[in-house]
């Protein structure tokens, strides 16, 4: 422990070079996958998808029991058979999106599936279009659940974005996995660590932005 | 005014929701589909607004074809109501209420006098009520929001699906009865669905009465109590159809008026001797302005000297435009003989007895048994 402190107090810019790596990383997952697990997500409620929905949503689980190991070999190999980086962080980054799919993607669609019929039969009868059902009903209610997907995924990516450190993705794994070749307790304390620290804060500023975008009228009380 | 042409729906699966419905609802007028579930009732209003396609058949709008019209633009010129109200919860009453004129492209300014408007017109304090949520509201207060926002871009057709469906038995007689104060008012033509023939009786200046898809008798309600067309009819109606006539009769037509009445300071002798005269065995005390204040009883009168002292301070009362069946469960709750009848700044206007109520129905079935 005490090794571990005066590793910092000596090297603090290694440790910021390390955090500053690994937030990028998950930064740039996270946005794309928000995006992809949004819009397919609202793709999938559509009429007559409910077959594409079972099957999107099966896929997406079956992705998520892919070890993580597992899966960065199977992206090394893709990448490289089809000419681009194999290693770094492009296949790193993509496959934080794929485990960051599911929770924002299933969420997305059960929390516009959740919309009372009763508010889209109004809207309608009111002469909403198709779209601003979708904007005015069903994404302001569904955004509260959503957020609770995002932050899922964000604390899941954090802590598998360590592994990718294995093929050289660097951030807060690198330590952890010099540590463990070379027996130094105190690296893979600091990784270990940080990486905690860093789940713990970004879910408590997402619990926060989670509360703001909630719309004030789901907050009274009955 | 609203024309129903062969209107036909038949579903992919086969199932003949709707047979050749013709018929013409009047501008103005509540109309009210009537029948058990099944009946066609909610799919024949919901073509109107074309929230259920038409299979064959037209439906026309002040004489336009309503599948010429662009289909938001049809639906933000009829008000909608359902029973399951589906108020957006993460909006104010306000934009709820804003909802259509928002859409129709109203300014901030317009929207908002014309929601404060119609909150006053459902009885609901704006400056209590704009900017709550719809979680902060009783089911019964939902319910008018439901009914002012359905007004919102006053649309000159309105249609109701069950709207008070969903509300305790008292709240709703009540809610039923102030909605027809404000159909006074607006004269929407309006389109109203119920499986209760109380509510339909009440409600419509006539009543279109579907069973599997069909119409099968289109009258004001009087005729569908006093002339069934046929067994169907004769059933659904009921056995008790005089009874149920009552809420055809407002009090005011059936009350005596004016009503004898006495005054505080009057002696309880010159108070028998009228009673006996008149045959009534309770009088309306009132003061100078004709407000009513209670009532002396015959079976009092021994008690005292003046009417002060054996006066009953009563609030048991009813008002001129409530209908009979009111009246008389009023009348068998308290054990009132004569009904003290108010107007709405109660003063008194008559009194309402037994022996009248009772002419009063035999009138009225032997009427419409003769028509």
């Amino acid at each position: 422990m005490l090794e571990a402190w005066e590793f910092i107090v000596r090297r603090p810019e290694l440790l910021a070079e390390w955090v500053v790596a690994h937030l990028w990383i998950i930064f740039v997952a996270i946005t794309i996958a928000v995006i992809l697990g949004v819009i397919l997500g609202i793709y999938i409620t559509g009429k007559g998808k409910e077959q594409i929905a079972d099957t999107v949503l099966y896929l997406a689980e079956i992705m998520m029991t892919v070890p993580s190991l597992a899966l960065f070999g199977l992206l090394m190999l893709l990448l490289g058979s089809i000419g681009l980086k194999a290693i770094g962080f492009l296949p790193a980054v993509i496959a934080l999106i794929v485990y960051g799919q599911l929770p924002i993607l299933r969420n997305t669609y059960t929390a516009i599936q959740a919309v009372d019929p009763a508010m889209i039969e109004a809207g309608k009868g009111m002469g909403m279009n198709e779209k601003q059902i979708l904007f005015k009903i069903k994404l302001p209610l569904a955004v509260p659940v959503i957020m609770a997907g995002l932050r899922n995924a964000i604390v899941l990516i954090i802590g598998i974005a360590a592994i990718a450190a294995l093929i050289g993705a660097g951030g807060l794994g690198s330590p952890i996995f010099r540590g463990l070749r070379n027996a130094r307790m105190d690296l893979i304390i600091i990784g270990g660590v940080s990486v905690s620290i860093l789940a713990l804060i970004v879910d408590s500023l997402m619990a926060l932005v989670e509360r703001r975008v909630t719309p004030k009228g789901l907050k009274v009380k009955q | 005014m609203i024309k129903l042409e062969n209107l036909t729906k038949i579903y992919p699966d086969g199932t003949v929701a709707v047979k050749e419905m013709s018929f013409e609802v009047k501008e103005g007028e509540l109309c009210v589909f009537l029948g058990p579930s099944g009946c066609g009732k909610t799919t024949t209003m919901k073509m109107i607004n074309r929230l259920i396609p038409i299979t064959s058949g037209k439906i026309y709008i002040d004489g336009v074809d309503n599948t010429k019209i662009d289909e938001s633009e049809l639906r933000r010129n009829i008000g909608y109501a359902i029973q399951e109200i589906g108020l957006f919860t993460h909006m104010t009453v306000g934009q709820n209420i804003e909802t259509v004129p928002a859409l129709k492209g109203w300014t901030k300014t317009e929207r908002r006098k014309r929601a404060e408007e119609l909150l006053e017109l459902v009885r609901m304090n704006p400056d209590e009520f704009i900017d709550k949520y719809p979680n902060e509201l009783s089911g019964g207060q939902r319910q008018r929001v439901g009914v002012a926002r359905a007004l919102g871009a006053d649309p000159p057709i309105l249609l109701m699906d069950e709207p008070f469906g969903a509300i305790d038995p008292i709240n709703r007689v009540e809610l039923q009865s102030e909605f027809l104060k404000i159909q006074q008012k607006i004269k929407k033509t309006i389109i109203f669905v119920t499986h209760d023939i109380y509510e339909a009786i009440k409600m419509g200046d006539r009543i279109a009465l579907m069973k599997e898809g069909k119409l099968v008798q289109y009258d004001p309600p009087a005729n569908l109590l006093y002339r069934p067309k046929d067994e169907f009819v004769e059933g659904f109606v009921g056995a008790d159809r005089a009874l149920k006539g009552l809420q055809l009769l407002r009090v005011k037509e059936v009350m005596t008026s004016p009503p004898p009445t006495a005054k505080v300071e009057e002696r309880v002798e010159v108070i028998r001797e009228r009673m006996e005269q008149e045959g009534i065995d309770s009088f309306p005390v009132v003061e100078n302005s004709g407000k009513l204040i209670g009532l002396v009883a015959e079976s009092d009168l021994g008690k005292g000297k003046v009417v002060k002292d054996i006066i009953i301070p009563s609030s048991t009362t009813c008002t001129v435009n409530a209908v009979l069946n009111e009246a008389l469960s009023v009348m068998l709750s308290s054990g009132l003989k004569t009904l003290p009848i108010v107007s709405e700044d109660s003063k008194l206007e008559g009194v309402l007895t037994f022996d009248a109520i009772q002419k009063a129905l035999h009138e009225a079935v032997q009427t419409g048994e003769k028509k």
